[in-house]
């Protein structure tokens, strides 16, 4: 099943009449990571839900090149602040395999190898609600790539997290690049734009204003609003 | 005073010496307690997980009647589940009045709004922390309930308890339908409520005293099973 | 440990009664609390190999009960209530069994000087014109009645009572705990009276006025009326009941040495 390329056009969500995203108007091809960047409150998160199917689409369209229901079983998204399941860290890992009927002994297997490739390997039988941030996070985001998602979402997902915990998530999200799941990211952190993305889409006040290769984004960026951005000034 | 005394010594007197028809009528109230619990929360738990999950038109109104009926005077309850049960009634065919099923069906129908009601207000909370979650993962209805039933269950415990506790020191309605006859369908309440009539208070308070031990094992074993439980799993 | 508490749960839930022959008979409060129920069923049980089910109620609930057909026969003390259900054509007839009689209880200081009266209308009456405390049952029972009956005999309405009559709408068990805490004046039947344990500073004041015998009948329920009830066993039951078997037990029952019941069942 393929699902790049993607099609929007004049995607619009709006909550009690106020437009929280859009018009978007966007093509995306199906390799690599986009990192969405923009100051608080530009809509990088609804731009990431909107995307993804979680907000409501009010206006226009988004086409995968499958069916929605396709779209939808092969995408995974991680959120700023981690979810976690009631429930010891092994079966926070196989709830995603188990809701598809993967068997228990299988989801149980990959359980545990996605548990040691984020470093929980000793945790498994602990209560998730009890690990640390960086630790929920990482949980949180092997536990989406365990249904090897064939695009994963992350919203913003080392913003609360130290540095070493920072590195240790990258390295996953550089691991999954190269086996070739799809991308899209927002941050906050220039730094950690520059070193993961190969598209930016940079937002403001819920449109799209710049669409480009990374390094021409970093580079030569097109307008005076993320000039001022990179250059760490207010935007307003 | 003096009456309490004699009913804390009575009911020391019943204990030690397992006096047959407490022992009877103990095992009685629990047997129609428990059945009813256990019907009570496969109907009320369930049913709280769907209104936390699922939005339509009447929700609130719902709601709003569940949080009502858990004031149900249980004589009221009584009197409607006597007429529908009544050889008169629609349901007289069944001839379930003056049994322990009748005493179930009333029971279950005093304890259902209360379950639900406290189960709900938890496991809304939990939804609204597991929200994006589970809608990111594209979870259908049912494995919501599910996951919510299954993570909110040690709160659940705790509804259910409350319902148990409601069910198992209730007299109004099990006297109606149940008729409160020796050996068939007497439990401890209608018979504290038969030997407070005969102005044996002390027999009264015995059982009243045997009953409260009851509702404290009860709870305790329940809490007890629940944390070895939770100690196997984490 | 599990498994021990989930069979014991089971069995809990196995120890289901079942019997012999079962038949429901609804009796009056005041009756089952005379204790003669736990002389008589025994015993018919024995005879008969019948196990009768007692549901106690009040005298109204009682003949409810029985015109909607949910017991098979019933055991109260309330004549023109009992004619009314014969009438109705809810039971065939109604058979006389026996009697017992009622009593004024009030504190045994007597201050409305009730233990001087002749006759029960002038022992109310005395309660009245002394408006000392009084209980009443207020439950439509056939002590209720009866109580009604006496008070139409002095000509006195209880509707304008003042504040010394409590209609207190319940069973004769409550109704005496109620008088023993309001040291109050109270109708009861002698054998509710007797097997009281609350009597506190309470005596029995007045009795053996004729017009306070309380007779008590036996109306098996339409078995036209209604298919499903055990008409044979109810039957059975009421032969039983008007046997020289039974009239010994009647007769034979006291209370500290006094007779409760007479046997007057005619065949």
């Amino acid at each position: 099943m393929i699902l790049f390329p993607l099609t929007v056009r004049g995607a619009q969500t709006t909550r009690r009449g106020k437009v929280l995203v859009g018009p978007v108007d966007l093509d995306l091809a199906g390799v690599g990571a986009t990192v969405v960047m923009g100051p608080n409150g530009s809509g990088k998160t609804t731009l990431l839900r909107l995307l993804h199917g979680a907000a409501r689409l009010t206006h226009g369209r988004i086409d995968w090149a499958c069916t929605q229901a396709e779209a939808c079983s092969a995408q995974a998204f991680v959120f700023q602040r981690p979810v976690m399941l009631r429930r010891s860290v092994l079966e926070n890992l196989t709830y995603p395999l188990r809701l598809r009927g993967t068997s228990r002994s299988v989801a149980q297997f990959m359980a545990e190898d996605w548990a040691a490739r984020v470093g929980l390997d000793a945790m498994l039988d602990r209560p998730a609600t009890v690990l640390s941030g960086g630790e929920q996070q990482k949980l949180a985001l092997a536990r989406a790539m365990i249904i090897e998602p064939q695009l994963l979402f992350l919203d913003e997902p080392t913003a609360a997290l130290d540095g070493r915990a920072t590195r240790e998530v990258e390295a996953v999200l550089r691991a999954a690049l190269a086996s070739g799941t799809r991308l899209i990211l927002s941050t906050h952190d220039l730094g950690q734009a520059r070193r993961l993305a190969d598209e930016v889409l940079f937002l403001l006040h819920g449109q799209v204003l710049e669409h480009s290769a990374a390094r021409k984004f970093f580079e030569a960026p097109a307008t005076l609003q993320a000039r001022a951005f990179l250059r760490g000034d207010i935007v307003e | 005073m003096g009456d309490l005394w004699a009913g804390l010594s009575e009911a020391f007197r019943l204990l030690v010496t397992l006096d047959s028809d407490l022992v009877e009528i103990t095992l009685r109230s629990l047997q129609v307690t428990l059945t009813a619990l256990a019907i009570g929360s496969a109907i009320a738990l369930p049913l709280a997980a769907f209104l936390a999950v699922r939005r339509f038109r009447w929700r609130r109104s719902v709601i709003a009647v569940l949080n009502a009926l858990m004031g149900l005077p249980p004589v009221v309850v009584g009197l409607a589940v006597y007429v529908l049960l009544s050889r008169s009634g629609p349901f007289g065919v069944l001839g379930l009045l003056f049994t322990p099923s009748a005493m179930i069906i009333a029971q279950v129908i005093i304890i259902v709004p209360l379950i639900a009601s406290v189960a709900h207000q938890s496991l809304r909370d939990l939804w609204s922390e597991y929200h994006d979650l589970l809608i990111s993962m594209n979870v259908t209805q049912s494995q919501k309930i599910r996951t919510l039933l299954w993570d909110a269950r040690r709160a659940l415990l705790t509804a259910s308890l409350a319902g148990f506790g409601r069910a198992i020191g209730e007299v109004g309605a099990i006297m109606i339908v149940g008729g409160n006859i020796e050996h068939a369908t007497r439990v401890l309440t209608t018979a504290i409520a038969l030997e407070t009539g005969r102005g044996d208070f002390a027999l009264a308070l015995g059982l009243g005293f045997v009953l409260i031990g009851l509702a404290i094992t009860v709870n305790l074993c329940i809490h007890w099973l629940g944390r070895t439980e939770q100690e196997g799993r984490w | 440990m599990k498994r021990i508490l989930l069979s014991s749960a089971l069995m809990v839930w196995a120890s289901v009664a079942s019997a012999q022959d079962v038949m429901r008979m609804a009796v009056t409060t005041s009756f089952h609390n005379s204790g003669l129920a736990e002389i008589l069923l025994p015993a018919a049980a024995e005879d008969l190999g019948l196990e009768v089910q007692l549901i106690v109620v009040g005298t109204g609930q009682a003949l409810k009960l029985g015109e909607a057909g949910d017991v098979d026969a019933i055991l109260v003390h309330s004549r023109k209530a009992e004619e009314a259900f014969v009438e109705g054509g809810f039971g065939p007839h109604r058979r006389e069994i026996m009697y017992n009689d009622f009593v004024v209880i009030g504190p045994a200081a007597d201050a409305a000087q009730v233990g001087a009266a002749k006759t029960a209308a002038e022992a109310l009456q005395a309660i009245a014109t002394a408006e000392a405390t009084f209980v009443s049952r207020g439950d439509d029972s056939g002590t209720h009645k009866k109580e009604l009956s006496l008070w139409r005999a002095t000509t006195l309405e209880p509707e304008q009572f003042g504040t010394w009559y409590n209609a207190t709408g319940s069973g004769m068990g409550a109704a005496l705990n109620t008088a023993a805490g309001m040291d109050a004046y109270i109708l009861s039947d002698r054998a509710s009276w007797l097997n009281f344990g609350n009597k506190g500073t309470l005596a029995l004041l007045f009795a053996g006025d004729p017009v306070l015998f309380n007779q008590y009948a036996y109306l098996p329920v339409s078995v036209e009326k209604h298919a499903h009830v055990k008409g044979e066993l109810a039957a059975k039951l009421e032969e039983w009941l008007t046997s020289p078997r039974a009239a010994e037990l009647i007769n034979g029952y006291t209370i500290n040495g006094e007779t409760l019941f007479t046997f007057n069942a005619t065949n």
